[in-house]
């Protein structure tokens, strides 16, 4: 329960594996207190309910499932001193680290020296797809599935159809399977599965067709799902299913960022970071997938680990402080974003949030990618990617003299 | 739930329109039942609107609907705020963006001040940008009509209702109501749920209006015309993106296509004015929210880095007229509220005024009537997350909380389907829709919802 007034070192708001190995990683830096922030009953995050695997190669090196992952990640944060205070909301995040929040009690402020904002991210719904017919029971987003078929052993529909095929429609289909679900088809608006092997190499051994070029419609149906209406290249057809698994297209959970004046990036639609993960108020940092959309849970336990690193930097009084630069300006069609946004004016030395930039595309595209100031390449690499594959590029520093960066793609 | 029971007045049709009979029949002392065929209240055309609180600036000169918009606007300025419920004064602008619309504004304000709204003010182009500076800026003109409002459409509904359930009406739902004949002073209705007695049967059964005359009477003297309206609503953010409601020039089918704030914060477009034999299926197409969003952003530019987190559609009971279908028939005891096409949610509270007029029953009025709070779902700084002993919050998005979801759960009102929860509560209408919190929700209501969640979003906005 939280005191009306708190003073804490580092506040880090979300208990995924972001926020937890954050937490592990400041109290080994030394940072007194450190306090997570859960709004969910428990921490853990998204791997609470993905009871399959696989997870934990990185950070226990042993494949564990979801829930066990978390499980470790909550107890290894506990036993370096960290507090996880659960059902607790953060509801704003003010100047200078003041958070208001709100659980069982009513409100109360947190003020904390630094802020690590580690709220992960949700799928893109059915209505912002803009998918249309009508709005029976049994249209569900992976995560929401996943909650019924884990934790509450549920079966939400016998023959749902499942759309996108990101790695996450990977976990639709082994949720499925674990609740004796048989997907009628997965749907794919490209020309191929988005994760290139698992999800048409799954789909196959469980002998579900898997339906490329076909984008849903409609979804009919007036109490609970009766039918879908397709879109593809071969025109347009229905097909019967009691359930719709909306899946991907995964968006930062930052709708605190917007309400509370920080600086967001429109190309990731998280935070624009700089190479230590600070925000445009620098008491404020992020890790994990708020910073980018989807990635493995290993790979946000990293970047939280890293951004412990950059926050004990900070609080040490080591981190460079001045003027941000200009965030790296996207030139090509096919860019979806680069991030962190703003580049360092010198080497990071290990306090950064990674030694490398992040890259996605938004269509397939082949050639040199080229980091730019002004005529001069500052940095580039080979290209042949398509979307949601992830793309890095060792992390340059940029000439605060020179104009700001500009990412574009050169044919090779 | 079966057996004869004996009432003063039998309202059939649980949408806005129903709920504000039942209201004033039994404020006005007789003994109320209301007749629902769906597991819940407002499950017909009042499950999704625009949420405008009109003056009736537009309405047909004259008109019966004219005179019950007036009549019930001015009863919800004044009861509002002991019902604790919300009430937006946003105002509105009528845009024009062509020459010829700009030419048809002169018309329209004469036509306001001739139905009696006399504050509106007329304005330039440059007033219209200095007051909604996210506009884009090739509006030509327009004018101001202050009274135009924002309200919660189900809340007002539910408060209508519930201020009947607790001065001692019944609410039946799950009883549709099959046929029904005289009996001496009586009607004896046959529905769903068994038989049911009344002198006076009021049928406000909206997009079945119609069918249920044929019921009742055998015949009916208008047929129902369903109008679709689609929406597309975006997350809060966008909301700070339009002080007022954004009309445009209306043409004689329709208003046109609205922006405007929601009572929960979020920013809507639409409704679409589309024909349809179909009273059950409001189904949305890709065409038209597409058109939507693209008519929002050309109104709102800034519209372009906001994100849509609801796609709904409603039906409006439409008639081959205009005007509202209301006739009263004393000497056999019934009365037919019929066609209340596109301003039922404004005029409810004064159509109820003029029935209960038509009725002429000389009931004795209840002396101190019961006056409940509903619960604040709309004003952030009141909302229940704030306060103690809450319960936690289960829906995050919208910040429901735990004791929100059990008062709704419970009750003479209790939520009768998971659409019925929502529009209590706002579970699952947020951003996320239900990624997070539908595991937790499905945990809350197992067992406690007469239509059991069916594990989905349906959610009606
Ligand atoms: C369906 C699905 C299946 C997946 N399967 C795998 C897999 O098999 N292997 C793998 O490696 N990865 C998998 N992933 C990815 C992995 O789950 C994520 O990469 C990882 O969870 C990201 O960690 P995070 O800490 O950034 O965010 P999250 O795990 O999303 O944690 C964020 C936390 O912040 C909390 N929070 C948010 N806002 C607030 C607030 N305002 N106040 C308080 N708390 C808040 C949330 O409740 C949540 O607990 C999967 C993801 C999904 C969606
Ligand atoms: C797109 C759109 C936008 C709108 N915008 C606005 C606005 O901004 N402002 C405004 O004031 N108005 C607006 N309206 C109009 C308003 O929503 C309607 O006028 C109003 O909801 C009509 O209510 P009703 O009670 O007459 O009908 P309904 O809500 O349809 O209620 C009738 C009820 O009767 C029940 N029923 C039917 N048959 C039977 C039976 N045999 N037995 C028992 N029960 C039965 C139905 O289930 C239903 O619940 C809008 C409407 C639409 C569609």
């Amino acid at each position: 329960m939280s005191d009306p007034d708190e003073t804490v070192d580092v506040a880090i708001v979300g208990g995924g594996p972001a926020g937890l190995a954050a937490a592990t990683e400041l109290r080994r830096h030394g940072v007194a207190r450190v306090l997570v922030l859960e709004r969910e009953a428990e921490a853990g995050g998204i791997p609470r309910h993905c009871g399959h695997y696989p997870f934990g190669m990185r950070e226990f090196h042993r494949l564990l499932r979801g829930p066990d992952y978390a499980a470790r990640l909550v107890r290894r944060a506990e036993a370096a001193g960290a507090v996880i205070r659960t059902g607790t909301t953060v509801t704003g995040l003010g100047p200078d680290g003041r958070l208001s929040v709100c659980d069982d009690r009513g409100t109360a402020t947190v003020t904390a020296r630094a802020v690590l904002l580690a709220t992960g991210v949700r799928e893109t719904s059915r209505a912002a797809r803009l998918i249309g017919g009508e709005k029976p029971g049994g249209i569900l987003p992976t995560g929401a599935l996943q909650g019924l078929v884990y934790l509450n052993h549920q079966k939400p529909f016998d023959r749902p159809v499942i759309i996108g095929s990101e790695l996450v429609a990977f976990s639709a289909l082994l949720t499925c399977r674990h609740a004796g679900i048989r997907p009628v088809a997965i749907i794919e608006a490209g020309d191929r599965a988005t994760a290139r092997w698992p999800v048409p190499l799954l789909a196959r051994f469980l002998g579900i067709p898997f339906l490329a070029r076909t984008r849903l419609e409609a979804i009919h149906g007036t109490r609970r799902v009766e039918g879908i209406d397709l879109a593809g290249a071969t025109g347009e057809r229905s097909l019967q299913a009691d359930g719709v698994i909306v899946t991907g297209q995964f968006r930062p959970e930052a709708s605190l960022l917007r309400e509370g004046g920080l600086r967001i990036d429109p190309a990731t639609g998280g935070p624009e970071v700089d190479g230590w993960g600070r925000l445009s108020d620098p008491a404020y940092f992020a890790a994990g997938n708020l910073l980018r959309g989807v990635e493995t849970a290993g790979w946000s336990w990293a970047e939280g680990r890293r951004a412990a690193s950059a926050i004990a930097a900070h609080l040490r009084g080591d981190l460079p402080e001045g003027d941000r630069s200009a965030p790296i300006a996207l030139d090509h069609a096919a860019l979806k974003f680069a991030m962190p946004q703003i580049l360092p004016m010198a080497p990071a030395e290990g306090r950064g949030l990674a030694p490398f930039l992040q890259i996605r595309l938004a269509t397939p595209a082949r050639g040199r990618l080229c980091l730019w100031q002004g005529d001069r390449i500052i940095a580039y690499r080979r290209l042949n990617h398509r979307p949601e594959q992830r793309i890095l590029m060792p992390l340059p520093t940029i000439d605060p003299n020179a104009p700001p960066p500009r990412l574009t793609i050169e044919p090779s | 739930m079966a057996g004869a029971r004996t009432y003063d007045v039998a309202v059939i049709g649980g949408g806005v329109v129903g709920c504000a009979l039942a209201r004033r029949f039994t404020l006005d002392g007789a003994r109320v039942v209301l007749l629902e065929k769906a597991a819940d209240v407002l499950d017909g055309a009042s499950k999704g609107n625009s949420a405008i609180l009109h003056t009736g600036f537009d309405a047909p000169e004259g008109s019966l609907e004219l005179q019950c918009i007036r009549e019930g606007y001015a009863e919800y300025l004044d009861i509002h705020a002991r019902l604790n419920l919300p009430l937006i004064r946003s105002g509105a602008m009528v845009l024009a963006w062509t020459p010829e619309e700009l030419a048809q504004l002169p018309d329209l304000i004469a036509q306001a001040h001739l139905n009696g709204i006399t504050d509106v003010e007329s304005l330039t182009a440059a007033d219209i940008l200095r007051q909604e500076p996210a506009l884009a800026a090739n509006v030509l003109g327009g004018f101001r009509i202050p009274g135009e409002s924002l309200i919660d459409p189900w809340s007002a509904a539910h408060a209508y209702l519930r201020q009947a359930l607790d001065n001692g009406a019944m609410l039946i739902r799950q009883a549709e109501v099959l046929g029904g004949r005289r009996v001496g002073d009586l009607w004896e209705m046959e529905t769903s749920a068994g038989t049911v007695h009344a002198a006076l049967v009021i049928n406000a059964a909206g997009l079945w209006g119609d069918e249920v005359d044929r019921r009742m009477t055998g015949e009916s003297w208008f047929a129902i015309k369903p109008r679709k309206g689609q929406f597309v609503v975006y997350d809060k953010p966008a909301a700070a993106l339009a002080g007022h409601i954004l009309l445009p020039v209306p043409n004689k089918i329709t208003k046109g296509v609205v922006v405007c704030r929601t009572a929960f914060g979020n920013l809507l477009v639409g409704p679409t004015a589309e024909e349809q034999e179909d009273r059950i299926h409001a189904t949305m197409d890709r065409a038209a929210l597409e058109a939507l969003r693209k008519r929002g952003e050309e109104i709102l530019p800034a519209l372009r880095d906001h994100e849509i987190t609801a796609i709904y559609a409603g039906l409006r009971p439409a008639t081959e007229e205009k005007e509202y279908r209301i006739r009263a028939d004393r000497a056999e005891g019934y009365i037919t509220v019929g066609g209340i096409r596109s301003t039922g949610l404004s005029a409810a509270l004064g159509i109820a005024a003029h029935v209960a007029r038509l009725a002429g029953r000389a009931d004795q009025p209840l002396a101190g009537p019961v006056w409940p709070r509903m619960p604040a779902l709309s004003d952030e700084a009141q909302r229940d997350w704030r306060a103690p002993r809450n319960g936690g919050v289960i829906c995050h998005c919208e910040r429901v909380t735990r004791r929100e979801i059990e008062a709704a759960l419970s009750g003479p009102m209790a939520a009768g389907s998971m659409g019925g929860l929502k529009r209590r509560t706002r579970v699952t209408m947020g951003r996320c829709q239900g990624f997070y919190c539908s595991a937790e929700l499905a945990r809350l209501t197992e067992g406690r919802l007469p239509e059991p969640m069916l594990a989905g979003n349906a959610h009606d906005e």
